[in-house]
């Protein structure tokens, strides 16, 4: 058997090698892609330099493949049936709250079981999550090739105040573009990272983030390196989109007109969204328009716009004060405004975010592009590119999560704003004598009344022995993770009859849905689909390999028996070999067998760093060879 | 997971009702720097599932000692004072009714002049009276004696009821400012 190679220590036992990670930010009227080169963070231009990619997909009949992004938006008001427009509005959505979205929404829906409505095309029945999915599959595609190389994974952006089945029909959409999501981000979060590393700024922060379609504000400390978000407000269905509805509205009324057909409605919203940037830098804008053979015209003055949109802006500040006193802050306290998304190049929005926080907003970075930028900054630490990065994002779920209990009413077992990830166990009893199962809903939002929050997921536990009401004790556990995605256990402390779900909400997609379009989407069949598995497996080995690889060389021998070290440099070994093989299957194996037996190893090297962060050194002060084994705190029992 | 229980030796600080809350802040950031998952973002599952229920631990140690009231209910449990919110009841009289007039207070504040001016005094009374409780449960949660601890759950409820109260003011705040 040839000899172990066995690094310097300190050293990783491979050089540092760069991976290719993207931010995405998937917009509601545009998206953008952004990465990480020679240290700086921007974002990637198309063939024709052009940064933005409208967010907007056009279906073709046939063999044709969707078109994505300028040319389908200019086709949208000729083809507003095939073309979908604003598709992040739908996302994780019902008929009934997209009908409620208010618009005169020029698509054909087609209502599931599953509740997301499909969109009616030439080519097809389409999910909002396989639009999402076309967009996405668009702009990893231009980092790939501007990057030449395969992606680790990409951030992707969403609303803060997304809920559960917002994040999960993202999740399902880069799942179905083939996209590792290292982690799903929040828009104002990531603004404040592009920002914060950009001024090395301390301090309190308000982000007022106004896009095509949602509004977001957080408010976030900026302590050394970490952001830590205290409270999060908005709307996810108020944006710059209503500017455009407002203004279509007034023509309406102006010219006496009741209703348009589709065709006509987008294009009165694209003459809407013309006279919105015109009066960006203009006091009055004039404006035609051509119904049935008769023409309109007249002009808005920017006094005029203003009063159509202040009760929008309004409600946003609304938002802003909730999220203050949620973070136990007091206007005058903020020491940063930044403004985020196309919406705020609107002046009145300008005007009346400063007069609310009595503070110049900044937008020094392109207000557009700053979300994707933070996307890409964070993209990069969490490949592995900066293993001694300080930064680190401390984020908070948006909304309460709760259960149904008695007479309709919703317990809270999570409240909003509390830092993510998070685990907690609340014990609920039986209503009846010998009930012997508990209907357990999961709700999310802030109301008191079921009806008022939104639906997550139902789930049951069966099997509970009869026993009189009361005595039986169900403990439910709810965890989020860092995506902000729940899962819910329920267990019956007595018996120990356990249930559980990954909460798929109502409005995501089931796991049935996401494998059958992903199969779909390979025009080839099983060969195509085995490759990209055993292509996927590959790469987590490579990942387990490397890690333990640099962590043996650097702790291996000061925290393992000899004995030990052996074997797992041994199974290292044995897995770099499995890899070279085409059999996932087997691949698969071997990395769960090297995971487990590393566990250990890993749990012991946390609680070196948990040791080293108590001790308030930063890691490089600390000498390994002085540290005894033997004094470690009392805070690390075993 | 090996990390500690115990959420004051966690943070190492004293396990006590006082807490000094920007050192609990700082301690909690550098925790959070070794152990957040994004930390593991590039290492293998096990790994990041390892990181996110310490991480988790840790948020929920952190939510725990931040707040008075839940900080007073896990001293007692360290106590061993069962603190489960299904038994509880307060039997004090004077209390309960003291707690009837401040709910009417609120009501009448809803419909009076100045709302907001209303309610403020009304948070100020509570406040005072809270303060109170907050004396005489930092001196008991020292003790050991049983007696004593129970006093101290007993003042315990009767701060969760003040703190429902605050809730229900937030509550008709916001409503007032949404007019």
């Amino acid at each position: 058997m040839a000899l172990l190679q066995i690094a310097e220590p300190g050293q990783s036992a491979k050089p540092h090698q760069h991976k290719l990670a993207v931010g995405i930010d998937l917009g509601t009227t545009n998206s953008l892609v952004a990465t990480v080169r020679s240290g700086e963070a921007d974002t990637l231009a198309d063939v024709e330099g052009r940064h933005l990619l409208p967010s907007v997909v056009r279906y073709h009949g046939g063999d044709q493949a969707a078109e994505v992004g300028y040319s389908a938006r200019e086709a949208a008001s000729g083809d507003p049936l095939n073309t979908i427009v604003s598709v992040k509005r739908f996302m994780g959505r019902g008929l009934a709250d997209v009908k409620s979205l208010g618009d005169q929404l020029p698509y054909d829906f087609v209502e599931t079981d599953g509740g997301m409505p499909y969109l009616q095309t030439v080519a097809g029945e389409k999910s909002p999550v396989q639009v999402s999915a076309d967009i996405l599959k668009t702009l990893a595609d231009r980092g790939h090739e501007a990057l030449g190389g395969e992606l680790v994974g990409a951030v992707i952006t969403v609303p803060a105040y997304f809920d559960e089945a917002q994040r999960q029909a993202t999740k399902d959409a880069a799942k179905l573009a083939g996209i590792n999501v290292l982690r799903l981000l929040n828009e104002p979060t990531a603004a404040a990272v592009a920002y914060g590393l950009d001024s090395a700024a301390e301090g309190t922060f308000a982000i007022y983030d106004l896009g095509g379609g949602t509004f977001d504000i957080s408010i976030l400390r900026l302590n050394r390196g970490v952001f830590e978000v205290l409270s999060t407000g908005g709307d996810s269905a108020l944006g710059g989109d209503d500017f455009d509805h407002a203004i279509a509205e007034w023509v309406l009324q102006q010219m006496g007109v009741e209703q348009l057909a589709q065709q006509q409605q987008r294009r009165l919203l694209d003459l809407a969204r013309s006279v919105k940037e015109q009066l960006s830098g203009a006091d009055q804008a004039e404006l035609s328009f051509e119904l049935d053979g008769q023409s309109w015209q007249g002009a808005l003055s920017l006094e005029q716009f203003n009063g159509l949109i202040e009760p929008k802006i309004k409600q946003t500040l609304r938002a802003c004060r909730r999220a203050l006193k949620d973070a136990g802050v007091e206007a005058d306290q903020i020491s940063e405004v930044v403004m985020v998304g196309g919406s705020t190049r609107v002046p009145h929005v300008r005007t009346l975010v400063e007069k609310f926080f009595g503070n110049v907003p900044h937008s020094e970075i392109d207000p557009d592009r700053v979300v994707a930028i933070g996307a890409a900054i964070q993209a990069d630490v969490l490949a592995g590119n900066k293993p001694d990065a300080e930064m680190l994002l401390l984020d908070v779920i948006p909304l309460s999560l709760g259960l149904e209990t008695m007479g309709g009413l919703v317990e809270k077992v999570i409240d909003r704003n509390t830092p993510i990830p998070v685990a907690r166990a609340q014990e609920f009893t039986t209503y009846k004598d010998g009930q012997t199962a508990m209907a357990i809903h999961v709700l999310q939002g802030e109301r008191e009344l079921v009806d008022d929050c939104r639906s997550l997921s139902r789930f049951e536990l069966r099997g509970i022995p009869p026993m009189a009401s009361g005595n039986a004790k169900v403990r439910v556990t709810f965890q989020v993770d860092a995506d902000g995605l729940l899962a819910v256990t329920a267990r019956e402390l007595n018996s120990g009859v356990e249930s559980s779900v990954e909460v798929k909400p109502s409005y995501g997609l089931s796991d049935g849905e996401i494998a059958r379009m992903i199969q779909d989407s390979f025009s080839h069949a099983q060969e195509d689909h085995d490759a990209r598995t055993l292509r996927e497996q590959q790469v987590e080995a490579d990942r387990l390999v490397e890690a333990l690889e640099s962590a043996l060389a650097a702790d291996g021998e000061r925290l393992l028996h000899a004995d030990d070290l052996a074997a797992l440099s041994q199974g290292v070994e044995q897995l770099k070999r499995v890899r070279q093989g085409t059999d996932h299957k087997l691949i698969a194996k071997g990395i769960e067998v090297l995971s487990a037996a590393s566990d250990e190893f890993a749990a012991r090297r946390m609680d070196e760093g948990v040791r080293q962060a108590l001790s308030g050194h930063a890691v490089d002060e600390l000498n390994p060879d002085e540290q005894e084994l033997s004094d470690l705190p009392d805070c690390l029992k075993k | 997971m090996a990390i500690e229980q115990n959420y004051f030796i966690l943070f190492e600080l004293p396990q006590q009702y006082q807490v000094d809350t920007a050192l609990l802040s700082e301690r909690y950031r550098a925790l959070q720097k070794t152990l957040h998952p994004d930390r593991y973002a590039h290492k293998s599952e096990r790994e990041q599932l390892q990181a996110v229920q310490a991480s988790a631990h840790l948020n929920e140690a952190l939510a725990t000692l931040k707040s008075p009231l839940r900080r007073a209910a896990y001293l007692l449990s360290l106590k061993g004072v069962d603190t489960d919110v299904s038994h509880q009841t307060v039997s004090d009289g004077a209390f309960l009714m003291q707690q009837m007039m401040l709910r009417e207070q609120l009501d009448d504040a809803r419909h009076a002049d100045d709302p907001f001016e209303a309610l403020e005094e009304l948070l100020e009374q509570l406040q005072g009276s809270e303060a109170e409780l907050q004396q005489s449960l930092e001196s008991q949660l020292q003790s050991d004696d049983p007696a004593v601890l129970s006093d101290a759950l007993d003042n315990l409820r009767k701060l969760q009821f003040f703190d429902k109260l605050r809730h229900e003011i937030e509550r008709v705040e916001d409503e007032l400012d949404d007019l």
